[in-house]
């Protein structure tokens, strides 16, 4: 299962963090910076995954913005690593061509965003179609 | 830009967002953040009623500030009061608020399970919607509880649309992961399978993982979606990319839904049903073929999705076990995967294959990949890479290859990363003793590796070589041959000097015959290491020469000059000084024949399994279950050195002394083998003396009785010379219990030494700072603590201490050392710190208990009266409660209590119990294996001076530590 998601850029500041596991807010913190300590040192010949604490983390970057899910390590490396593209690929539909400040100035929509496409650390929600019909209808009311 | 105006967009938290992105400072920022937050608090607490709008905005501000980084601390009533409006836009911001913000035994929770019930029962599609997610995001105890008997209705019943059906699945699991117990069962869970038949595939999708995680507790509650799985999964990979349109992605059809299916079926055994047998080993054969296919897109994303559930297909193939072909041909497609351009391709097929290589019928076809396997290890950029080209090289390696395989693991050791060395050494020295080539191959080997990395060869591996040596008498000569000449390096680690000094102790008269190893120069070159050496070592060199005076007569007199020598005599180091004073009283005295008794060739160690191993497993716990698996499955072992058929791991302990210890005596042994594994010190030493620790006392009857026990057990009996005693130190029974309700402070102190204590805890987690103070103006040399875990408690605590850096504490100074501590399991005894140092020449020992008990792993639960009363009524099995009358021991007064109470983790709740003067508290035991909830009453009787404790707990072990530790605090 997925233990959360973090959105950060190259800076370290982070762009979304979605926990479906209990932390409390320092280990929150920290597992931030471990995190982005462990993904920024690593090049373009790596590999997608690394392991982190008794987990894993895939990940993927796209421009400045690094996505990550953690999950646990006997889960399926190759599908989480689709469900980060997926995802951003709802998030450039939805914003229309996505830039790191949509994310910022409506992060309370990328949390809709999340909650369609992922719930309670498992994917919920595949096709690009129905999220993005769903979302288009929630847009429209009041 | 950014379009923020799009939709229903807040103009003023775009410009509040602005603003902060603006500042050029943090203090400016902060500013910004007072302003907002008191423009904030003066319209909440307004006498106007804010509009749903303005609430929904400044709510929104708040999040935002709360996910900068700042504490916020109001704002949470009107979120909840966002909850009951009817507009989305509204509804949505306060879930959201509450969401993020809310920890999980929060009152909050309390308020808003009211407002989530009325959106559930809601005709609002949108609004069960809302409510649901609000429960799967914080899934806490009392939701389950309240709200868990409501979901699976959303789930089964034919009325609910299908976005609801597909939250209310993963709410259901979220909370079935939380609490159990809270999801009912019912008819719902027969009907649940049939999901899988739905049309809505995103219906699928959420029903397999909620199935999947429900099946791994009950299997047989859901035997029959394994045919359901079967046929969606078959309907999924034969249809064509268009068939599914909105859920083909790159191509590929239903790649995630598709992995969960064969994720969920991995619960199961192959199914018996020959049909379903047939048409699921036809979709894995699909699924096979789909690979060797042309590529449908060049983009990345679809070969990530096809491959998604290839690796998943074979996972399923290898975790049946059963089909040959299947198994082959999955073997080749990773072949494939090992040279592809995608690093991680080469990464997932390397660990996917080292599953393979367990299988007794893809064992052969893995090993065809060896080449390319060694490749990677001496190529790849990525060390994750590396370390799985390790793993599977580890994993293929039989007898037929490990020549090969050892050759090259020992080859890469030299320039390994440090990360992985360690175990690089283990698993050579596995290799080598499980599959030799001939005994002498496997001595040279374990000395290579000593002499490539030496710092990274653990007690395990020299002990282990020394037994083997031992039990092989054909290798003996050739060992002693090999391990003279190591030592002839001018630089060599001492873990060589080590086994050098065992083995030609044991067996150098084989190799005296040649001059250029003559028993002189034996000596010589061991003694010439002698004083670059830590002290076991030298006892152990000190053993080896009074071996030496048995074996050569003839250099007897330089050998007792040895012991003779001052520097042996009088050491400061105890245990050097009594070998020094036994030997040299040993060689003296007795005759020649009473001296071949005693220091006879060592008896051969009974079998058992390789303590490397057990380290092993240890290190990598899922290393062990591929290790029990191949060797569970192979029809026959494979020859391993020592030729015993009880020796598979599964027959043996796991916990395996080290090789020594074999020949102590009986009684002796049981004590040491749990010190061994945690105190390297005097293990290392002990053994050597175990072969005649009691002719050792016949011998020098000057010596007190408990001498020889001393080298074995540093908590036996001491001798008197030294002002070395193994009983608790004064007074340090009662600094001991203070530390229940504490966590810093003294925990010793005499006229020499002081020692702090500094701990922290949090979960099943702790750390100890002891600070090591010298209050004379003299050092301490020699300064060893040492801490182990007597008995049980090895299995219950897992302690690990930081060796010092330094040996001697200079006078006035202090010295630090961490210890950290994870609790495994409830535990009554406390680790033992035994601090060895030499004070002015005289050696002195102070044993003291770790201030580590059980409720320090201990977190306060908070919960209302009526929680606690149900908890209460609940706990009233025999065993679970304990209840104790007893006289205060200390004056009674309500605030110490509390804060006794506070200190010892409880978390009070007040207004549960009528009389005010009494005490309720509850509390939870993080241990690693369970969390263990307790219950607490205590009732004060001033008149009597009497209190009245009442513990309920779920395990009766808990119950009575606790009760014990509190019954001393009051």
């Amino acid at each position: 299962m997925i233990r959360f998601i973090l959105i950060q850029n190259r800076a370290g500041k982070t762009r979304l963090a979605k926990w479906y596991m209990q932390f409390d807010d320092d280990e929150k913190q920290k597992l931030i910076e471990e995190v982005h300590a462990c993904v920024t040192v690593r090049d373009a010949k790596h590999t997608n995954f690394v392991e982190f604490r008794n987990f894993k983390i895939v990940y993927r970057r796209y421009a400045g913005l690094y996505f990550c899910i953690c999950v646990d390590v006997n889960d399926n490396n190759l599908m989480y690593l689709e469900a980060i593209h997926n995802f951003v690929e709802v998030l450039n539909e939805y914003f229309h061509n996505v830039c790191e400040l949509d994310l910022v100035f409506n992060f309370y929509k990328v949390y809709s965003v999340v909650d369609e496409m992922f719930l309670a650390g498992e994917i919920r929600e595949t096709s690009q179609t129905k999220v993005l019909k769903q979302l288009l209808m929630l847009g429209s009311l009041e | 830009m950014p379009n923020v105006a799009k939709g229903d967009g807040m103009r003023g938290l775009a410009v509040f967002i602005s603003d902060i992105r603006n500042c050029k400072s943090k203090e400016a920022e902060q500013k910004r953040i007072n302003k907002e937050l008191a423009n904030i608090r003066s319209k909440f607490k307004g006498d106007k009623t804010l509009d749903g709008y303005s609430k929904k905005k400044y709510v929104c501000k708040l999040l935002f500030i709360f996910l900068l980084g700042h504490d916020i601390d109001f704002g949470h009533m009107e979120a909840v009061n966002l909850l009951s409006s009817n507009k989305y836009t509204e509804k949505q911001i306060g879930y959201l608020f509450i969401s993020v913000l809310v920890n999980t035994n929060s009152d909050l929770i309390r308020l808003i399970i009211g407002s989530i019930k009325n959106d559930l029962l809601s005709r609002n599609a949108v609004h069960i919607c809302l409510a649901l997610q609000c429960i799967a995001n914080i899934g806490s105890k009392e939701m389950a509880e309240s709200l868990a008997p409501e979901i699976p209705k959303l789930i089964v019943s034919g009325e609910t649309i299908d976005a609801v059906k597909q939250s209310a699945c993963l709410c259901l699991l979220r909370l079935f992961r939380t609490s159990p117990d809270t999801v009912p069962s019912g008819e719902w869970t027969q009907r649940v399978g049939h999901l899988l038949n739905d049309q809505h595939l995103g219906v699928v999708t959420a029903a397999t993982s909620l199935i999947h995680t429900l099946a791994q507790k009950t299997p047989e509650d859901f035997k029959n979606c394994v045919s359901l799985a079967i046929s969606r999964l078959s309907r999924i990979v034969t249809s064509s990319y268009t068939d599914l349109q909105d859920y083909t992605y790159y191509f590929v059809p239903a790649p995630w839904l598709s992995v969960k299916l064969l994720r969920l079926l991995q619960v199961y055994p192959p199914p018996e049903d020959p049909a379903a047998r047939g048409r699921l080993n036809e979709c894995l054969e699909t699924i096979l073929n789909k690979a060797q296919e042309p590529p449908k897109s060049k983009k990345v994303q679809h070969s990530n999705a096809k491959n998604a559930v290839l690796f998943e297909a074979i996972n399923l193939i290898i975790h049946h076990d059963t089909e040959p072909t299947l198994l082959v041909r999955a073997c080749n497609q990773l072949g494939q995967f090992l040279q592809h351009r995608e690093t991680n391709l080469r990464y997932l097929a390397l660990e996917s294959m080292c599953l393979l290589a367990s299988s007794e019928f893809s064992h052969e076809a893995v090993k065809k990949h060896m080449d390319t396997v060694i490749t990677a290890l001496k190529t790849e950029r990525d060390v994750s890479v590396r370390q799985r080209a390790v793993d599977l090289l580890y994993g293929m390696c039989d007898k037929s290859n490990a020549e090969e395989i050892v050759a090259e693991m020992l080859a890469y050791l030299e320039t390994a990363d440090y990360s992985i060395r360690e175990e690089m050494v283990l698993k050579v020295a596995i290799l080598a003793e499980k599959y030799p080539v001939d005994y002498t191959w496997y001595v040279d080997t374990i000395l290579n590796l000593i002499r490539i990395a030496g710092d990274y060869v653990s007690d395990e591996v020299w002990f282990r070589v020394i037994q083997i040596v031992i039990n092989r008498d054909d290798v003996q000569g050739y060992a002693a041959k090999v391990v003279f000449e190591a030592l002839q390096a001018p630089a060599c680690h001492e873990n060589m000097v080590k086994v050098g000094g065992y083995i030609l102790g044991e067996f150098g008269n084989l190799i005296a015959g040649d001059q250029r190893s003559s028993p002189m120069v034996q000596f010589q070159l061991l003694h010439s290491k002698y004083h670059l050496c830590s002290a076991p070592t030298r006892g152990l060199l000190l053993s080896t020469y009074i071996k030496f005076i048995n074996l050569f007569p003839e250099i007897k007199g330089q050998l007792q000059d040895v012991l003779r020598n001052n520097n042996n005599l009088r050491n400061a180091d105890a245990e050097l000084q009594q070998r020094a004073i036994e030997y040299l009283q040993l060689s003296t005295v007795a005759s020649q024949d009473v001296l071949a008794t005693v220091l006879e060739e060592m008896p051969p160690f009974p079998e058992r399994e390789s303590s490397i191993l057990a380290k092993l497993k240890k290190k990598k716990p899922n290393v062990s279950d591929i290790e029990v698996v191949k060797e569970g499955k192979k029809s026959s072992n494979p020859p391993t050195l020592n030729n015993s058929a009880a020796n598979t791991p599964e027959a043996t302990p796991a916990s395996a002394p080290v090789p020594v210890m074999a020949a102590a005596p009986a009684p002796v042994q049981s004590a040491s083998d749990d010190l061994l594994g945690l105190s390297a010190g005097p293990a290392a030493a002990a053994p050597i003396t175990n072969n005649f620790a009691a002719p050792a006392s016949f011998a020098a009857p000057a010596a007190p009785a408990g001498g020889g026990g001393l080298l074995v057990d540093v908590f036996d009996t001491p001798p008197a010379q030294n002002n070395v005693s193994s009983a608790l130190a004064p007074q340090a029974e009662e600094n001991f219990f203070k530390f229940a309700i504490k966590n810093n402070g003294v925990l010793f102190e005499n006229e020499l030494l002081q020692i702090g204590v500094k701990a922290e805890y949090k979960g099943n987690l702790g750390r100890l700072g002891l600070f090591y103070g010298n209050k004379t103006s003299y050092p301490f040399q020699f300064f060893t603590p040492t801490v182990s875990c007597p008995g049980e408690l090895a299995s219950a605590l897992n302690v690990q201490t930081k060796p010092l850096d330094v040996n001697t504490v200079e006078g006035g100074a202090q010295v630090q050392q961490i210890i950290n501590v994870e609790c495994i399991s409830d535990f009554v005894d406390a680790p033992v710190l035994s601090i060895k140092f030499s004070y002015s020449g005289s050696m002195q020992q102070i044993n003291l208990m770790l201030p580590v008990m059980l409720n320090k792993f201990f977190e306060p639960v908070e919960m209302d009266a009526t929680t606690f009363f149900n908890r209460w009524k609940q706990l009233n099995s025999p065993g679970q409660e304990e209840q104790k009358i007893f006289k205060a021991t200390f004056p009674i007064d309500s605030d110490t209590s509390r804060t006794k109470l506070l200190g010892f983790g409880f978390g009070l709740l007040d207004g549960v119990d009528p009389n005010p003067d009494n005490f309720v508290g509850a509390g939870i035991i993080k241990a690693q294996s369970s969390q263990v909830g307790c219950l607490l009453r205590l009732e004060p009787n001033m008149q009597a001076q009497m209190y009245r404790l009442t513990l309920r707990t779920s395990s009766t072990s808990v119950t009575t530590r606790l009760a014990d530790l509190l019954l001393k605090l009051f």
